[in-house]
């Protein structure tokens, strides 16, 4: 009887325990909030607030971490980084919004992205970081509203092996356009076999690839059909460069290092390994790409426009923009947003910090390598990253670069649809099957834009 | 005793009491509430009535799902319970090594879903490389495959609970049916199988309700690939909640109406295979 009493009795008490743990976790959240707006309201010029930025570079995470273990060693804010999984960001900021300690500092892509967070947008307008910009252009506005900053240009095109393109027998100065691009790329696949490499990297369909095609490269039908128009956004999209697009997905997988109905298993890994070990000569990918192609030697490395055929585009740049966009939460605690105000300012102004964010190998005070972005500040530096400097090139020379437009793609579910078109195209490449992508591309845009607002 | 517990139920009652409200009772709530509203992060809910779920029979990929996971609970229904009553029986046999074999048959259960998805993945694409396709261009392809994966995932799961209610009927009922002259497949269906019931129920139970809820292995195996059309209604909700700007609330109510079905089905059959337990 007492033995069994003794049983029920930790029973009970487990029970009660695990019952108070989960309230635990709660509890000391509400404290902490609590205390915050006490220290809020009674002592501003003490309280310090925190800083927590969601961030959305995988790449740069440990960057991000190091940046902010600096800035709470001088001024002792503390400044917590954490960093969404690939592909995971809009899900990862949907249930860390919806916390008590919510991001202050978080990230939206462009103008499709900031109609879902606009009311959580902070006004920048009148914020430091503002006067640093070194262009309008790089703001994210709503009406008179600044909501986010562009923190990070990139910019992507066909990346290229110097050294196999002059084996196969051509230069860069070869390819001037489309029609250039299919021959030189028809005869490297005609003959593959003597040069022992293929023309394209496997354009993968994998969720760790498809992006280079679903939104990179359907932002040439996208941007051209603006052109056309005059337009910069759109509800209805109507897919004049639909058959530009199909040519050149045709070009990349039919010239490829694998079979076009092996996409849907080429991972993004694949591709960089194809690049990396020499058996192509293209790979469609940006300037954030260079820390896995390094090996190649920088020499080694060019970057061409992506051409799909379009009157007048020898005389186009690479394509080159922002989807980084920095907005802090008008949620958060007042001190909070001020701390995180003077993060990002400092972020971008401080010697040190703007060396982190701009350098390329050893720029960390670790030494490990820098972000190597090009951030659209005053302060920016000259990069050390070959492909911008080779994007900077284009420019240079008079080229016009293509802007990124597919941030005004109207949903996620657009580009995943036109992904699975794709995919279904490539393994069975007939009019009936490109027909599916055209409806992706055009009718769902009409449905996805519809369903957004 | 009894007395005690008549006097202090409600101290021994109320830890568990809270953590099933705290964190059953009232998530469910707030999500059907959820599925009334327009809302990005569950703080800034607008009530906006009925609309999500006039969109919800709006969108043609959500009875494809429905559909697809109907067809697929069905088969999986069938082939995991008829395969584990298999491999039970021949475990329950004496015969060297049945230890053995029940560990090797269960050791599947123990890896996570999308671990198994992409393991499986990689098995299936080796092969369907050989023939130019792949898993993920083909709707019949993922089907199947997504059959072989849960039935193996399943089947020494569902074979362990068998082989407990295969050792609880007492030898002296088939001893007896077998002096009253009946031969193997006689006492198969009138003597094991009705003492089986139990098993069967609970059996079928996790079968059917595994197959309906079935979210990781088909985001990894398949993800719902070509175009929507291996995508099961767990992960059909899902993409509606994530895969566009203001759709939570769709995403919401098919989660609701997700909710309501398996339910039902869940009920009907406990009825259905209930009356047919026998007392021992």
């Amino acid at each position: 009887m007492r033995k069994k009493g003794l049983v029920a009795l930790c029973l009970a008490a487990l029970m009660t325990t695990t019952a108070l743990t989960g309230c635990g976790g709660n509890d000391s959240s509400n404290d902490s909030s609590t205390k915050n707006s006490d220290a809020g309201s009674s002592a501003k010029s003490e309280a310090k607030g925190k800083v927590y930025y969601l961030n959305f570079k995988p790449e740069a995470d440990a960057q991000w971490q190091e940046l902010a273990d600096m800035y709470t060693e001088k001024t002792g804010v503390e400044v917590t980084v954490v960093t969404a999984a690939s592909g995971q960001y809009e899900t990862t900021l949907k249930s860390e919004m919806g916390k008590d300690e919510a991001p202050t500092l978080f990230q939206v892509n462009g103008p499709v992205g900031l109609a879902s967070w606009k009311d959580y947008c902070y006004d920048l307008k009148d914020a430091a970081i503002t006067k640093e910009v070194s262009s309008d252009d790089f703001l994210l506005k709503d009406g008179d509203a600044v909501d986010g900053i562009g923190y990070a240009i990139e910019s992507y095109g066909i990346i290229y092996n110097k050294n196999l393109l002059k084996k196969a027998g051509y230069s860069e100065d070869d390819i001037k356009n489309f029609a250039d691009l299919k021959k030189v790329a028809e005869d490297i696949t005609a003959r593959s076999k003597e040069l022992g490499f293929s023309a394209f990297t496997s354009a993968g369909m994998d969720g760790s690839s498809d992006w280079r095609f679903k939104t990179h490269l359907a932002n040439l039908p996208v941007y051209y059909e603006y052109q056309a128009d005059g337009i910069d956004q759109t509800d209805a999209i109507k897919g004049t460069y639909l058959d530009n697009y199909r040519n050149i997905w045709d070009l990349y997988i039919n010239n490829s290092t694998v079979s076009p109905k092996q996409l849907s298993t080429k991972t993004g890994d694949d591709a960089v390994a194809e690049f990396v070990t020499e058996k192509a000569v293209f790979y469609q990918n940006g300037t954030w790409a260079y820390s896995d192609i390094a090996d190649l030697g920088d020499e080694n490395l060019g970057m061409l426009p992506i051409y799909i055929g379009v009157d007048g585009e020898e005389n186009q740049g690479l394509c080159t923009g922002t989807e980084n966009y920095w907005c802090v939460n008008k949620k958060a605690p007042e001190e909070d947003v001020q701390a995180t105000l003077d993060f990002i300012n400092w972020c971008v102004t401080d010697d040190a910090a703007v060396k982190c964010m701009c350098g390329a190998a050893g720029a960390m005070p670790s030494g490990q390598d820098g972000m190597g972005f090009v951030i659209p500040f005053k302060k920016n530096l000259e990069s050390d990253n070959p492909l911008v400097n080779i994007a900077n090139e284009y420019v240079k020379n008079g080229k016009k670069p293509v802007s990124w437009n597919f941030t005004t793609m109207p949903s996620e579910q657009w580009k995943n649809d036109l992904g699975s078109a794709l995919t279904t195209y490539a393994s069975d490449q007939n009019d009936k099957n490109w027909d599916l992508v055209k409806k992706a591309f055009v009718d769902n845009w009409a449905k996805e834009a519809k369903a957004s607002k | 005793m009894e007395k005690a517990i008549k006097k202090y139920w409600p101290i021994f009652v109320l830890p568990t009491m809270a953590a099933f409200a705290i964190g059953f009772v009232v998530p469910f709530l707030e999500g059907i509430y959820l599925s009334f509203c327009k809302f990005t992060t569950i703080k800034d809910a607008k009530f906006v009535g009925i609309s999500n779920y006039i969109e919800v029979f709006k969108d043609e990929t959500f009875p494809h799902s429905f559909g697809f996971t109907t067809l697929f609970a069905i088969v999986t229904l069938l082939l995991v319970n008829v395969l584990a009553f298999a491999v039970a029986l021949a475990l329950t046999q004496k015969i060297k090594g049945t230890n053995i074999f029940r560990t090797i048959f269960f050791m599947p259960n123990l890896i996570g879903g999308i671990v198994l998805g992409y393991i499986w993945q990689l098995i299936f694409d080796g092969i369907f490389s050989r023939f130019d396709t792949a898993l993920k261009l083909n709707e019949t392809l993922g089907f199947w495959g997504l059959v072989i994966l849960i039935c193996w995932q399943q089947i020494g799961y569902m074979m362990i609970v068998y082989i407990a209610g295969l050792q609880a009927i007492p030898d002296s009922l088939r001893e007896a049916a077998m002096i009253d002259g009946a031969n193997k497949v006689q006492r198969l269906v009138h003597v094991t199988i009705p003492n089986m019931m139990p098993s069967i129920t609970i059996c079928t139970f996790l079968t059917i309700t595994n197959s309906f809820k079935l979210f990781d292995q088909n985001l990894s195996l398949t993800g719902g690939e070509p175009l929507h059309k291996t995508e099961m209604l767990a992960l059909n909700i899902y993409q509606t909640f994530y895969g566009r700007v203001g759709a939570e609330g769709i995403g919401q109510a098919k989660a609701v109406i997700f909710f309501l079905t398996v339910v039902v089905i869940g009920m009907f059959q406990l009825k259905l295979t209930r009356s047919k337990e026998v007392q021992q």
